[in-house]
């Protein structure tokens, strides 16, 4: 991949119209809809696609954010003001909730994690508001297990992902019947790399939160990805912790979101930056190292 | 951008491979990405540890795309998997399509969104049965672009007499098949020859590497830019003080050119009306062209609703509640002759009942067979559909998204089958 910038792709436009499609077939098969929203960039984008889709009507979905507790604190600010200037529904629910009312156990040790515990908190939310669709901003670029993923994916009323049975997609016919207690996850972006994602951005001047830009923030370094230090995060002997200039590649659950050594202040640094790296976004994913399936079992029980 | 001087959009290439694992298929995508630097250092570990786990010799570049545990641990591949890379050129969609479970099945869902097709040939087995079955599915989806590479030539010696028998056979089947466009390529996949660098080997070569040849070919989206076709999927009715009256149809255009002022005939009520005003988040167009996503006004208050499709007046689609098509069966319990099942064209929805098969088409000699009539999973047919409504389609040769329809079974909501209108 050569470092180039080019913001006239036609290429994002026919991702665009792509993505624009599927969300208005979601609008149209689905009862109950809303939309994963974690205050990172992919469903910030997944937003604005959804304005586009149905402007000038407002957007037919509610947001749903699936709160760890263990967030960077400009992340909620961003969710709440969004929610807001586009007049949609926020529906946030607890990880804590589900750990106190004993759904899930939490995590012990160094290396802890409610990253997979946010599973269980969302098939909850989706039994609770007999939701039928989620719209997420997975994309098959992100992983190796993702690349098998359909937009449409099925998911059992046990909210599992059955991988090796999934059903065939043709042309651009979605087919969303299901069994009551059943429900679907959708993936508009389901073709975007990382670096469309970015350039798309660029083009349609979306706001970021601005942990994507370089900052100075304290974080210590483990198994070679970088952390962001938080009170709660528990350090192992031979951590220390330092500050210096970095930004988010991914946002996530700050326990396993990956920071980038960067000092790329504007969306076309950023761009430059990425299109020159030589490892992939979720490289720095604490949560994918865990194991080479990581992500597929995780899918399997009900993950994003 | 800048290539060889003049400025360029970079557009965006759909294709999918065919050709059985030992033909190479995984070794060239991985090649692909590995020589053109899409592969990164992490993706990179991570083949490396596989590999070691799996007690694989060589570097194993099939690991790149099998993503789930099951396809690592039996080196196999399940279920298609899309792979992206982006050169300065173009950005590339590889439907990577598996070779043994139920093949025919992913070929067509990979050809369903190819604008080209790539298909493997083993040099030393030249063209084989599955070879006519690949080229047949590649030409039954109407894809216009066909490549074959002739994989393995460092297991021939490089010799150029087994790579022109080779090639003299293909182009007798590409003649029996019709199709548009097709390209051969001498390659080895495993020492990268000719797929990303031209061959040392093979000076008597002369055309393009692969990469050269998917970056610089020229691919048609619009097949008839005259004949409109928009298929409505939801309806815009924002309901607020500002847009009161307003009333669009929001839908992907699936054929044809669209302008404010043209006169449009809606679907099925044969009402006509003109085009007031096509939308996008704010901004009015003076045209859009078929793969765009937009919002239609038309002047006229008119009763229309999912499922509707607004077209040219002067070239009305076919509508019928008797269909022809060939299809693809896709699930491992047979299609039922009599049998009740739901169809999708497009947006549109229908009850269908199955009346007859015509033939099953034999894709391993290309013979149609009459005997036979048993439709079961994996099979190519011709079979004829009565329809519970009128349905309004063209035939797939025409436009492939208004002449292409699935087939869902009502009790376990699967798609049991494609069909392409005939």
């Amino acid at each position: 991949m050569k470092n180039v910038i080019n913001i006239n792709d036609e290429h994002l436009k026919e991702l665009e119209a792509e993505a624009i499609f599927v969300m208005r077939e979601v609008a149209a098969q689905f009862e109950n809809k809303v939309l994963l929203f974690s205050g990172g960039k992919d469903s910030i984008l997944l937003v604005h696609l959804a304005r586009k889709a149905f402007w000038p009507a407002r957007i037919p979905f509610s947001l749903m954010h699936i709160d760890t507790g263990h967030n960077f604190e400009e992340t909620l600010k961003f969710r709440d003001d969004l929610a807001k200037e586009f007049g949609a529904e926020l529906i946030v629910r607890y990880v804590q909730d589900s750990i106190d009312k004993g759904r899930v156990t939490e995590e012990q040790g160094v290396n802890a994690s409610r990253n997979k515990a946010q599973s269980i908190t969302l098939l909850d939310a989706i039994d609770e508001l007999k939701i039928d669709v989620a719209i997420g901003g997975g994309r098959r670029d992100e992983e190796k297990a993702r690349a098998k993923e359909r937009f449409f994916s099925h998911r059992n009323e046990f909210g599992q992902w059955d991988p090796k049975n999934q059903r065939p997609e043709l042309w651009n016919i979605f087919n969303g019947r299901k069994h009551s207690g059943e429900h679907f996850r959708v993936f508009p972006i389901s073709n975007w790399t990382e670096l469309d994602v970015w350039q798309y951005i660029l083009n349609e001047n979306i706001k970021l939160p601005e942990l994507y830009y370089t900052h100075k923030r304290k974080i210590f370094s483990r198994n070679g990805v970088y952390l962001a230090w938080a009170p709660f995060m528990q350090l192992k002997p031979n951590e220390h912790v330092f500050e210096t200039d970095v930004r988010c590649r991914t946002i996530g659950d700050i326990t396993c979101t990956g920071l980038t050594l960067s000092k790329a202040g504007s969306l076309e640094e950023i761009i430059s930056e990425i299109a020159a790296t030589r490892v992939t976004e979720r490289g720095g994913r604490y949560d994918d190292k865990r194991s080479e399936a990581a992500m597929e079992d995780r899918k399997k029980e009900g993950y994003f | 951008m800048k290539i060889n001087g003049k400025s360029e959009n970079k557009s965006l290439l759909r294709f999918t491979t065919a050709g059985s694992v030992d033909d190479g298929k995984s070794t060239l995508i991985g090649r692909l990405l590995y020589d053109s630097k899409s592969i990164f250092e992490d993706q990179m570990e991570h083949i490396v540890q596989s590999g070691k786990r799996l007690g694989r010799e060589e570097l194993d570049l099939s690991l790149l795309t099998d993503g789930l545990r099951a396809e690592r641990e039996q080196g196999i591949t399940i279920d298609v998997a899309y792979r992206y890379f982006a050169t300065p050129a173009r950005k590339f969609i590889i439907a990577d399509t598996p070779g043994h479970i139920q093949y025919t099945r992913n070929m067509v869902t990979g050809a369903s969104t190819a604008d080209l097709a790539v298909i493997l040939i083993d040099a030393r087995k030249g063209v084989l049965e599955q070879t006519i079955r690949h080229s047949y599915i590649a030409s039954l989806l109407d894809i216009r672009h066909i490549i074959f590479c002739i994989n393995k030539m460092d297991m021939i010696n490089w010799d150029e007499s087994v790579y022109t028998n080779i090639k003299n056979e293909l182009a007798l089947l590409v003649d029996k098949l019709n199709i548009a466009d097709s390209h051969f390529i001498p390659i080895s996949a495993k020492y990268g020859d000719n797929v990303v660098d031209k061959s040392e080997k093979m000076n008597w070569y002369h055309g393009k590497t692969f990469l050269k040849l998917i970056e610089s070919i020229e691919i048609r989206k619009n097949k008839n830019p005259d004949i409109k076709r928009f298929p409505v999927q939801t309806i815009i009715r924002p309901n607020t003080s500002e847009f009161h009256d307003y009333r669009g149809y929001a839908g992907r255009v699936a054929g044809g050119v669209f302008r404010p002022g043209d006169e449009v005939t809606v679907l099925p009520s044969l009402l006509k009306s003109k085009i007031k005003s096509i939308d996008v988040l704010g901004k009015t167009l003076s045209e859009t062209i078929a793969g765009d996503s937009v919002t239609i006004s038309l002047e006229d208050q008119i009763d229309i609703s999912r499922g509707d499709m607004l077209v040219s007046s002067d070239d009305l689609p076919v509508i019928s509640q008797d269909i022809k098509l060939m299809i693809c069966w896709f699930n491992e319990r047979p299609m039922k002759i009599g049998g009740r099942y739901l169809i999708k064209i497009n947006s549109n929805e229908a009850g269908c009942i199955v009346k007859s098969v015509n033939y099953r088409m034999n894709i391993n000699n290309l013979e149609n067979d009459f005997e036979n009539r048993t439709i079961n999973m994996n099979d190519i047919a011709s079979i004829t559909i009565k329809t519970s409504k009128p349905m309004f389609f063209d035939s797939y040769k025409k436009n492939n998204i208004t002449g292409s329809m699935i087939f869902i079974d009502e009790g376990t909501n699967e798609t049991v089958a494609a069909g392409m209108i005939v």
